[in-house]
């Protein structure tokens, strides 16, 4: 068997003699550009990449990044999260959820608040552990708020099936899933960020493939990569990207070619179309109504959703951002972090106004954090 | 099963019984054994005197439990201004229900924590509260030391100064959060927790001055380093690639997007020293088993006052924050 340590990895694609010979490249290429490249790090996992590595500052001016709506904490308008802290509030319920979505406020108040005046909200490192949770708490309603990208909708399904071989009858799903496609699709038909290419999530791509890129080079004439999260990946399909231009090409190319396939994980693509279906609407925030942006469950697991069964409780007024808050033009690809009137004064980390300050994979966040120096 | 009920803490025979057959035989000693409602103590010098409270779930980790970490926390405290740690007082806070045989092999933790400082505990308290009050037990401690040098503060760091590591870092937070979430590790990974005072004690002994001392436990290095560049005004430059992590903390780092460097230790300091004495201070250091690996990790500047600033291997750099809010896994 091969004796492969976690390490193994990651380091080579962290190796610093990699980056700066893929640094160096870079810098040479880019000087044949014709135009600015302004790519979007479709990813919040990216954004964090090129902050907390400075892979910026190798590279030259003439390549600006614009960050992407993807972070599902962030996309989350604030009616979502209202539903997670009224479900949190139903009596004798547990409320589980992933990482950063306990931070996140709504209109009023957070999971956070919510669970230190006595509600039950977990964070679970992994859904799985909701079957354990519901298992050991039989007399309780315990309600999944299921978020993220294609990435995690597998999971989710997978949770579902779970539950159906268990017999568990007191486990809920509230399906907040989200899609990449018709996110990116609504900004370029915008029309408004000046995007010429583009970083594709590989974990994304991984379950849908690099497929779900394909008409973007055909309908925009924009370079795709589908990259990994690791220096040394991002720094590679920047390189790939800038190459693509010179050349005057435009295609979907794989940076990540050790797990991304064009066609994807069909089995977990299977295993979400048996669950969940398109859902007619899903309004993002800052960015607004999305048709078909979002997965619910099928109606023949309604007893499952959530959304179904506690529906009388749930609020159904669109409730928006903070005046000062700029997260959706941010969103949008219009504007930087420190554009924002309020970022790093009356919005940091510890009292975010708006989501992409308190999501861990949020723009402003990373700005922030990582800063530039 | 013998367990702690509510009349162990009631003051009656049973409270008797319980200190007498459990505190006072391990942590006997004259101070205390005289049972008067406080200690007396003859101190003839410049005191340090400090308290903490200690709640941990689990309670018994990798590497040390709840008692461990109570005598280690207030020792070090002490240990961090350069004092000499004396008298302890020890207050228990227990639920009632708690088995008395985990309750010995914490006071028995204990006892042997306290040999490594020479400390006593001298006067104690305790509670039991009604089961659900509480989650098992909680510990105070508080400490007196006898300072021994001075000058060590983190208002005295300068440009100039060396920063060195004990050793490699995050290994506490990372040991309890593997066993919290049920993360088998094929490895030996266990907490740092250890009383620090033998390796300060050379270091004061060896001449070697000392401008700052700290030990890393909540918020890790990260939050050492940026209280440090705030209080003396300075920037505080780190190379990345120095900074010591052993594999098994950092692969739990990588499954679930957290940073070493805000992990919390307890048993891991961080000197800032003069460039001259860098050499000396590793030498004392590894004649130490918790300090064999110390490592001289970044130095002090005026680059960006009030900063930290992580260098990578490649050329770029960037602020290290201070950690903020809890640790949450990343979503995917």
């Amino acid at each position: 068997m091969l004796n492969l340590k976690l390490k193994d990895l990651y380091s080579a694609f962290r190796d610093p003699k990699t980056i700066r010979a893929l640094a160096g490249e870079i810098n040479k290429e880019a000087l044949k550009l014709k135009e600015p490249l302004y790519i979007m790090e479709v990813c919040g996992g990216h954004t964090h990449t090129i902050m907390k590595y400075g892979l910026k500052q190798l590279l030259p001016r003439s390549i600006e990044f614009i960050h992407g709506p993807g972070c599902p904490v962030c996309i989350m308008p604030k009616e979502r999260i209202d539903h997670a802290i009224a479900l949190a509030n139903v009596e004798n319920a547990i409320l589980l959820t992933l990482g950063d979505m306990i931070r996140v406020p709504g209109s009023k108040t957070s999971l956070a608040e919510e669970r230190s005046h006595g509600c039950d909200i977990r964070a679970l490192y992994s859904p799985v552990d909701a079957i354990k949770v519901a298992e050991e708490n039989p007399d309780k309603k315990v309600i999944f708020f299921a978020i993220g990208f294609e990435t995690t909708t597998p999971m989710t399904a997978a949770l579902l099936q779970m539950v159906e071989k268990k017999k568990l009858t007191n486990l809920y799903f509230h399906i907040n899933h989200v899609l990449v496609p018709p996110a990116i699709e609504a900004i370029m038909q915008d029309g408004q960020a000046k995007i010429n290419a583009f970083i594709g999530p590989s974990h994304v791509s991984v379950i849908s493939g690099a497929k779900i890129y394909l008409p973007l080079p055909e309908k925009y004439n924009t370079p795709v990569s589908v990259s990994g999260f690791e220096p040394v990946d991002v720094m590679q399909a920047i390189l790939m990207i800038v190459k693509q231009k010179n050349e005057n090409r435009a295609e979907v190319e794989i940076q990540y070619s050790r797990a991304v396939s064009l066609e994807g994980n069909t089995k977990a693509q299977k295993l979400i179309e048996h669950y969940m279906q398109p859902r007619g609407h899903f309004r993002w925030r800052g960015i607004g109504d999305i048709a078909d942006s979002a997965l619910e469950l099928r109606e023949q697991y309604s007893k499952y959703d959530a959304e179904k069964v506690f529906a009388d409780i749930l609020p159904t007024e669109p409730i928006d951002d903070h005046k000062l808050c700029i997260c959706g033009t941010i969103l949008k690809g219009l504007a930087k972090p420190n554009d924002c009137k309020v970022f790093g004064t009356a919005c940091t980390p510890k009292t975010p106004l708006g989501s992409c300050m308190v999501s861990s994979e949020g723009a402003c966040n990373a700005y922030y954090r990582f800063g530039e120096i | 099963m013998k367990t702690i009920q509510l009349s162990h803490g009631g003051g009656g025979e049973e409270t008797n019984d319980l200190i007498s057959d459990l505190f006072y035989k391990h942590f006997s000693n004259e101070i205390l054994l005289k049972a008067e409602d406080a200690a007396i103590l003859h101190i003839n010098e410049t005191i340090a005197f400090t308290t903490d409270s200690f709640t941990v779930s689990p309670i018994f980790f990798k590497g040390g439990d709840i008692g461990k970490l109570a005598i280690a926390g207030t020792v070090n405290d002490l240990a961090m201004m350069g004092a000499k740690p004396l008298y302890l007082s020890s207050s228990f806070i227990i639920e009632e229900g708690f088995s008395f045989k985990e309750l010995e092999r914490i006071v028995i933790t204990m006892k042997n924590e306290l040999a490594k400082s020479g400390a006593k505990i001298v006067c104690g308290d305790t509670k039991v509260v009604p089961k659900g009050s509480l989650d098992k037990i909680f510990i105070n401690t508080a400490g007196i030391g006898a300072l021994k040098t001075d000058g060590i503060s983190a208002h005295n760091i300068q440009e100039g100064d060396a920063i060195i590591v004990s050793r490699d870092f995050g290994r506490h937070g990372a040991t309890i959060l593997a066993a919290r979430e049920g993360i088998e590790l094929d490895s030996d990974l266990e907490s740092d927790c250890e009383t620090l005072w033998p390796a300060v004690e050379a270091l004061i002994n060896s001449g070697i001055k000392v401008n700052a001392l700290r030990d890393a436990t909540r918020g890790g290095l990260a939050a050492v380093l940026n209280e440090w560049a705030l209080s003396s005004n300075v920037c505080i430059e780190v190379e990345e690639e120095k900074l010591p992590v052993c594999d098994e903390v950092q692969g739990i780092c990588e499954m679930l997007g957290f940073e070493a460097y805000d992990f919390a230790n307890e048993g891991t300091f961080i000197l800032s020293v003069s460039k001259d004495d860098v050499e000396k201070v590793l030498d004392v250091l590894k004649e130490f088993d918790f300090s064999s690996n110390a490592t001289y990790i970044g130095s002090v500047t005026n680059e960006k006052p009030k900063k930290v600033i992580l260098h990578s291997a490649w050329g770029s750099r960037r602020y290290l924050e201070l950690p903020k809010g809890e640790l949450l896994p990343r979503i995917c």
